[in-house]
């Protein structure tokens, strides 16, 4: 179930600084579909908790729990912010360019 | 140009090697990002929102065509195939792989470039105006001083960590073109009485959420004591500055809370101490540095060209880019030409590695092989005769470098903002995009004549929305973009700042607002009175009433 409080976890990835998304199956994913989400503080923690430890180990840089909604079945950012780190720079990084 | 002397070839080759192993054990999980953060920001390297970020210094924003085909090199080699010209003067690559960039500052300390300094508590790049040594209205090229400036800031032991970052603007000219007054310390050069040059200090200018003019606390200073006027000015600000709260750490709030004469008394008492002493400047010292700023070899023109002349009347289009991007030169028979990087409905500052190629190209062509690259975000060819013009301008509409619009409202400085930028609100691009496109016909652009405007993601001000006639600032409502309009700013020798004409409009209302602002300056205006002029003579309700007089704004 998605409530107000469903949250994922997201990060940047050291290698490349990509945005990535913590999985169910302990991986990180640039796609957000691939999300694992937390639907209570408590279950936060422990998402929270698993990234940190990817943090120390070096794969990825500044985890963080961000808020979403699933909307039919697809996790959502709820704050523009995030919304473009999914998407990208929504201005491309192709325009102006011959 | 200025070239590296063997000291400064080992100290930047010295900086990759060190920055290289650095990268090695953050890869290797030895460095934590703790450790690693403060490591890769004095070498210029950012995390983003989506990726890495290098930001690479341009010097006082000169560039020669090597170094500008090398900035091409790495945009096609090592990010997606653009750079992004800054308002300081920088460059700046939004895709960069951490493994990869200690190649990309090797390939940078090929051409004498490198990213120290662009980033963290210390002194960063120091920026010039971007007509250095060209300007008609100039009295001596300011790029000396900056050079000397940033020989003695580079790795200063005693400035490395200081309370906030800090910016340093120069210029050798009356006529402002690098917002001196919006700096951490503005130099201004004039002359005294005797005919001899030297600096009027201005302290504590700055953007931002204070945003505060430079005040000037010594009104000349011989060009040969500025490093130790300079030194104690930074070290009065090392000494006092706050560094218990980040919004209050600049300068320019130390001034504020000590007070304009109360701050020049501590300068000078401590340049007392260090005046006449090792900083002095000798003349055989300036005039070396000075020397890698002659002019190049000019040919002995005629301020007359009757073929440039011709061109203007045959090609409309032609005639209007001469007339809004090409200026006056101190050498008869030449020009300097702004390649706008702000075609209408592009990204203010972009360039594509073939356009860098092109222009470092057109340099070689037509001038001396120099660009500049000003805080307006274009690009500037310094020297080129009159006679070329024509043939130069064919070229740039080749490459989409030739919209006629320097200093006119489309001529938009806008940060990166929330497409890229961490520490953005709401987005910059995509308003700048709307609104230039809103003005994109050449005609309507012409009547409206000189007008600034600026728009900043966020109160950090990175676009100098406060000194733009027309300031637009991004802030988040409750997750929504809304864009706050200031009026008034002046970013030129009388430096302003704009005043808030009412409450934000949403991301869909903006270029409307501006049309509006727009309409009722044409209607007020007279004769050929630019925009802050109307502006400052009727002042801001006229523009209030229409704006406010529907309820499009929240």
């Amino acid at each position: 179930m998605s409530t107000n409080l469903t949250q994922a976890i997201t990060a940047n990835r050291l290698s490349d600084g990509f945005v990535v998304y913590l999985t169910a199956q302990d991986q990180w994913s640039e796609r957000i579909e691939d999300c694992q989400s937390a639907d209570d503080p408590r279950s936060a923690e422990t998402l929270f908790a698993r990234a940190q430890h990817h943090a120390d180990s070096g794969q990825i840089v500044g985890p963080y729990l961000f808020k979403i909604v699933r909307d039919g079945g697809h996790p959502v950012p709820l704050s523009r912010r995030e919304i473009i780190r999914t998407t990208g720079p929504s201005v491309g990084t192709d325009l102006n360019l011959k | 140009m200025y070239r590296y002397d063997e000291f400064d070839h080992a100290f930047v080759a010295e900086r990759v090697t060190q920055f290289r192993d650095q990268v090695a054990r953050r890869i290797s999980g030895e460095l934590s990002e703790d450790e690693f953060k403060p490591l890769r920001l004095m070498n210029g390297l950012y995390l983003q929102l989506h990726a890495y970020m290098l930001r690479v210094a341009i010097p006082y924003g000169t560039l020669s065509a090597l170094q500008m085909r090398k900035l091409a090199h790495i945009a096609r080699t090592y990010d997606r195939g653009y750079g992004h010209f800054t308002t300081r003067q920088n460059i700046q690559y939004n895709w960069p792989k951490l493994g990869e960039v200690p190649d990309i500052l090797a390939e940078l300390a090929a051409v004498e470039m490198h990213a120290i300094q662009t980033s963290g508590n210390c002194i960063r790049n120091t920026t010039a105006d971007p007509l250095a040594g060209v300007a008609a209205d100039e009295i001596e090229d300011p790029r000396a001083y900056a050079e000397i400036i940033r020989q003695w800031s580079t790795l200063h032991p005693e400035f490395s960590f200081l309370p906030r970052k800090f910016k340093i603007a120069v210029t050798g000219a009356p006529n402002d073109r690098a917002v001196t007054r919006g700096h951490d310390i503005g130099l201004r050069m004039h002359l005294d009485n005797a005919g001899a040059a030297g600096f009027e200090v201005m302290v504590g200018g700055g953007q931002g959420r204070t945003p505060i003019m430079a005040k000037t606390i010594r009104a000349f200073l011989p060009v040969d004591q500025l490093l130790s006027y300079l030194e104690a000015i930074l070290r009065v600000y090392n000494q006092l500055g706050r560094r218990d709260n980040i919004y209050k750490a600049r300068i320019k709030i130390l001034v504020q809370n000590v007070g304009v004469e109360a701050f020049a008394d501590l300068v000078e008492a401590e340049w007392r101490h260090i005046r006449d002493g090792a900083l002095d400047l000798p003349t055989e010292e300036r005039d070396r540095i000075a020397a890698y700023f002659s002019p190049p070899p000019y040919d002995d023109l005629s301020e007359d060209c009757p073929a440039l002349d011709n061109a203007i009347d045959a090609h409309p289009h032609f005639a209007a880019w001469m007339e809004s991007n090409v200026q006056a030169h101190k050498q008869p028979g030449y020009a300097i030409a702004t390649i706008s990087l702000k075609p209408h409905g592009g990204i203010p500052g972009d360039a594509s590695a073939a356009q860098m190629d092109a222009v470092a190209d057109l340099s070689e062509q037509y001038g001396f092989g120099e660009i500049r690259v000003s805080y307006k975000q274009n690009l500037i060819l310094p020297d080129i005769p009159k006679a070329d013009l024509y043939a130069l301008w064919l070229v740039l509409d080749r490459w989409d470098l030739a919209t006629a619009n320097a200093g006119r409202i489309s001529d938009i400085i806008a940060c990166p903002g929330l497409d890229y930028c961490n520490l953005a609100n709401a987005r910059s691009i995509p308003i700048a995009q709307r609104i230039s496109e809103r003005f994109s016909d050449l005609a309507r652009e012409r009547a409206i004549g000189d007008l600034s405007l600026n728009i900043s993601g966020c109160i950090n001000a990175c676009a100098h929305h406060h000194v733009a006639n027309i300031g637009i600032l991004g802030v988040d409502k409750k997750g929504t973009e809304f864009y706050q309009i200031t009026l008034g700013g002046v970013a030129n020798e009388n430096a302003t700042i704009g005043s808030i004409i009412g409450p934000a409009f949403d991301e869909w209302q903006i270029a409307d607002a501006v049309e509006t602002i727009v309409d009722v300056y044409l209607q007020q205006r007279e004769k050929d009175e630019p925009f802050i002029d109307t502006y400052q003579r009727i002042g801001p309700d006229p523009f209030k009433e229409k704006l406010y007089a529907t309820d499009q704004a929240r």
